[in-house]
C-alpha cells in the first residue's frame, strides 16, 4: 500500500501525524562543525551508542557532507540524556520532536 | 623513534612526547580555567543549547546539566595537567586526555574562528600563526589519542548496530 506524503524528507514514519504531540519520538541531531576531527566524531558515536565502526562512520560522513545527522531517537528524557552526553564530549547536538 | 601514543599488549598506553611539548600540555589547562572563570564568550562552544528554537527549554536544560558538564570538563583538564609528563597511561587516563584535548581545541578553535580552510599551510605573516600552530599540534595529539583508543574498541556483536 502506498500513500502520498506531503514532505519528501523524513518519510520513515508516515503515521506520526496521527500520534498525539506529546507521544511523538524525539530525535537527537548532531551538527557539522569545523573543529571536531572526523575520527573523533566516529569514536564518540561508537562509544556513546555502541554503534559499529561502519554505522558510526556513515553517520559522521552524513554530518560532514550534509551538515547534520539524526543519531538517536526516543522519549524526551532519553533524548535529553543523549544530548547531554554528546555535549560532554564536545559535539554540537540538539533535539527536536519528529 | 615514532612520536605519539601507542597501545601496549597489556592494555596500557605508551606516550612518546618531548618534554617541552609536555610542558605546553601541562600549562594549557590553567589557561582554559582562567577563561572559564572570566566567563569568556567563546566558551559558549563548550555548553551548546539543546534546543534550536526554544529558549525556555534551553534555560531548563542548562539548569539541569550545566553544572555537571562544567564539572566533567574541569576534571578532565585537571587530569590532563596531572598526567602531562607520564610515560604510560591507563585507558581511563587516556580517555580524560581525549576530553581535555577536546575542550582545549574547541575553545582555541572558536577563538581563532577556524574553518575547513584553516588546515591550509600557515601564513607566517598572520598574527594568529603561532596559536594556529598550537591548534594544529593539539589536533595531531588528539588524533593520536583517537587512533590509540579506536584500536581497542570492541565491535558490537549485533551487526545491525
Amino acid at each position: 500500500m502506498s500513500q502520498v506524503v506531503e514532505a519528501p524528507v523524513e518519510v520513515q514514519k508516515p503515521s506520526s501525524k496521527d500520534v498525539p504531540l506529546d507521544e511523538r519520538p524525539w530525535v537527537v541531531i548532531v551538527w557539522n562543525d569545523p573543529i571536531n576531527l572526523m575520527s573523533y566524531v566516529t569514536l564518540v558515536l561508537q562509544q556513546l551508542f555502541g554503534y559499529s565502526r561502519t554505522r558510526a562512520t556513515r553517520l559522521m560522513l552524513q554530518v560532514h557532507q550534509e551538515g547534520k545527522a539524526a543519531v538517536s531517537t526516543g522519549t524526551r528524557e532519553k533524548a535529553e540524556l543523549d544530548v547531554s552526553r554528546l555535549h560532554a564530549h564536545g559535539l554540537w547536538a540538539t533535539m527536536q520532536q519528529d | 623513534m615514532r612520536r605519539g601514543i601507542d597501545r601496549r599488549r597489556d592494555g596500557s598506553y605508551r606516550v612518546r612526547l618531548p618534554s617541552e611539548e609536555r610542558d605546553v600540555l601541562a600549562a594549557l589547562p590553567s589557561q582554559l580555567r582562567e577563561a572559564l572563570d572570566a566567563g569568556e564568550p567563546t566558551l559558549y562552544r563548550l555548553f551548546p543549547p539543546a534546543f534550536v528554537d526554544d529558549d525556555e527549554s534551553n534555560v531548563e536544560y542548562a539548569h539541569l546539566v550545566g553544572a555537571g558538564l562544567l564539572e566533567g570538563k574541569l576534571a578532565a583538564l585537571h587530569e590532563l595537567e596531572r598526567t602531562a609528563h607520564a610515560e604510560s597511561l591507563t585507558e581511563a587516563e587516556l580517555r580524560t586526555w581525549l576530553g581535555g584535548l577536546e575542550s582545549l581545541r574547541l575553545v582555541l578553535g572558536t577563538q581563532l574562528d577556524v574553518t575547513d580552510e584553516s588546515y591550509a599551510p600557515l601564513d607566517r605573516d598572520d598574527p594568529d600563526a603561532p596559536r594556529l600552530a598550537l591548534y594544529h599540534w593539539l589536533s595531531w595529539l588528539q588524533e593520536e589519542v583517537v587512533q590509540a583508543l579506536s584500536a581497542s574498541l570492541p565491535e558490537p556483536s549485533d551487526p545491525e548496530l
